[in-house]
């Protein structure tokens, strides 16, 4: 079975919101409609968005470090958000395990964002139907698209390649080599719904060095310094053996 | 949570409801058995009707929670996994029985089933209240299990909060029952006035329970788990958007802790010491007036009530929408 999701490396996301503007663009061009954004360049502006990068600061100063945080529907492999749905409009697809919302069946009702723990899930107050990533299902299949667009718009945009997607249900595929060799982790693991997508931890890159790596193991005196000048007018076995 | 009010008003006054059926069948139990004389059908006719009146508006206030109510029929579609696809189906299952009850009542078209001569729980309208009784409790247990099978939602997830619906509905019923005998079969009042007493000190417990309960709740999700960095000081700097959205509107409750708190004082003086000071004045000097105020104060702190259920639970995708 194939099991389509992201991997997400926090050790190479910049915070940059790339991800973010191609996936509102790409998914309020689409054939379900757009994705509404009211009062845009007014006061309180709001709207709906399938992927948002948040932004974390980790300790206290001065040692900090910033995490930034892309956050969007992790397609969990038990969805917690499916069974609840009155009429089967959220739905898990068998073929890829994206999980879904047939905009034509919601009734509006809010009842599978309740039951999302992470929030993944933003309702579009124009349609007034329950909206969330798609994993961008109208692109990765399209064949009218060179092969290697058809990702998902966020990953395509992602300057720095932090975003990786596959089928991680595949061992050997690049996204489930990256979660194995790279300490991949699923969020809030404690609540059993398995998501699919991955995020890399932060990772440091530190050289370990002892102490006597500073000092020459084949210095003979035994200290740092010049070694000392050959007397010119010594003999060397050169000299008498030359012939 | 951000309380709906369509939601408070819609499990308000099916509870109300619910319970008021549930006190007319206690009333036709003991008449059976004999330890009650069985008031006449226009009564229960009446009566019956009032529930369902409860149970339409209830069901009219639901459609305010949903974004396309015109397709609200689909909602019956999940019923194998939603138990929000359950209440669907038994709320009209039990609006239909009551009024069939109400109905048979009315025209006093109670046959035996069972022969002329077999005991009185053989009639009609017994059999048919005893299906709506089923159907009752099925509602309260589907309408409480809508939150309490939300695992995440730690002050929903716990048997009390099916229990608390299916009690605040019938002690709000029973005391609704109460108000209505004293217009209507003033020789019912002692009877529904004391059971409503004692459901309502019952539930009285329960919620106490579930208050207590949720004030220790120790929160499974951190911040730690939420983004998946092991640290103990985590602080959100951005969530994303300057502006609010869907989950800052949705997950909040948008007042203060104090505000939060005087609701929990408020519902716990109305729905509990009030109506039963009332009930009790009311059953001794025989006066309906104080018994309608009984009923009007205890359904007031129901809605405070459920507006306080819904704003104390807290959702763990907060965790992701602290700072702006």
């Amino acid at each position: 079975m194939t099991q389509l999701a992201l991997v997400i490396d926090l050790n190479v996301c910049v915070g940059c919101h790339a991800c973010v503007t191609n996936c509102k663009q790409w998914n309020t061009s689409g054939k379900a409609g757009p994705l509404v954004d009211e009062r845009p360049y007014d006061k309180d502006p709001t709207g709906t968005f399938f992927n948002r990068v948040q932004t974390f600061e980790v300790g206290e100063f001065p040692h900090t470090e910033t995490v930034h945080f892309p956050k969007s529907c992790l397609h969990c492999e038990d969805p917690p958000c499916v069974p609840v749905c009155p009429t089967g409009a959220s739905y898990k697809r068998e073929e890829d395990g994206i999980v879904l919302v047939d905009y034509d069946k919601c009734i509006g009702c809010k009842y599978c964002s309740w039951a999302c723990p992470y929030g993944a899930r933003e309702i579009d107050e124009k349609q007034k139907v329950m909206k969330k990533c798609t994993l961008c299902v109208d692109r990765i299949y399209d064949e009218t698209l060179p092969e290697a667009e058809r990702k998902p718009a966020c990953v395509l945009a992602c300057p720095t390649s932090a975003r990786l997607f596959g089928d991680v249900h595949d061992p050997e595929s690049e996204v489930s080599v990256a979660i194995r060799e790279q300490g991949g982790y699923p969020l809030m693991p404690e609540w059993g719904t398995q998501p699919s997508n991955h995020y890399l931890p932060r990772r440091k890159t530190r050289m370990k060095i002892h102490e006597d790596e500073l000092v020459r193991v084949d210095n003979p005196l035994k200290k740092e310094g010049r070694l000392p000048r050959v007397d010119e007018n010594e003999s060397f076995l050169e000299d008498s053996a030359s012939w | 949570m951000h309380p709906a009010f369509s939601v408070i008003f819609l499990t308000t006054l099916i509870g109300a409801g619910q319970g008021l059926f549930l006190a007319l069948m206690t009333v036709q139990a003991y008449a059976d058995i004999g330890a009650l004389t069985l008031p006449d059908g226009s009564y229960f006719g009446a009566n019956s009707m009032i529930a369902l009146a409860l149970l339409v508006a209830g069901l009219v206030a639901s459609f305010f929670h949903l974004g396309h109510p015109e397709r609200a029929w689909r909602a019956a579609a999940m019923w194998r996994t939603s138990w929000l696809s359950r209440e669907v189906i038994a709320l009209p299952v039990f609006m239909f029985l009551v009024f069939v009850y109400g109905l048979l009542h009315y025209l006093g078209y109670n046959p035996n089933l069972f022969g002329p001569d077999a005991p009185p729980q053989g009639e009609l309208t017994y059999l048919v209240g005893l299906l709506g009784v089923v159907a009752a409790f099925a509602l309260f247990i589907c309408t409480g299990m809508i939150y309490a099978c939300l695992k995440f939602l730690q002050e929903w997830n716990t048997p009390l909060t099916p229990i608390n619906y299916t009690l605040f509905g019938i002690a709000s019923g029973f005391t609704l029952a109460t108000v209505l005998a004293a217009w209507m079969a003033p020789e019912l009042v002692t009877f529904y006035g004391g059971w409503a007493i004692a459901f309502t000190v019952l539930v009285f417990l329960t919620r106490g329970a579930s208050l207590i309960r949720n004030q220790r709740i120790k929160h499974r999700s951190t911040l730690a788990t939420a983004i998946g960095v092991r640290h103990a000081q985590i602080q959100q700097k951005a969530q994303g958007a300057m502006g609010g959205s869907f989950n800052t509107r949705e997950y909040f409750h948008g007042r203060t802790a104090a505000f939060l708190k005087s609701v929990k004082w408020i519902f716990l003086v109305l729905v509990f010491p009030l109506p039963i000071l009332f009930l009790a004045l009311g059953l001794q000097n025989g006066s309906g007036i104080l018994l309608g105020l009984a009923f009007a104060t205890q359904y007031l702190g129901l809605i405070a009530e459920r507006w306080f259920f819904f704003a104390q639970a807290r959702h763990p995708q907060n965790l992701y929408y602290q700072t702006i």
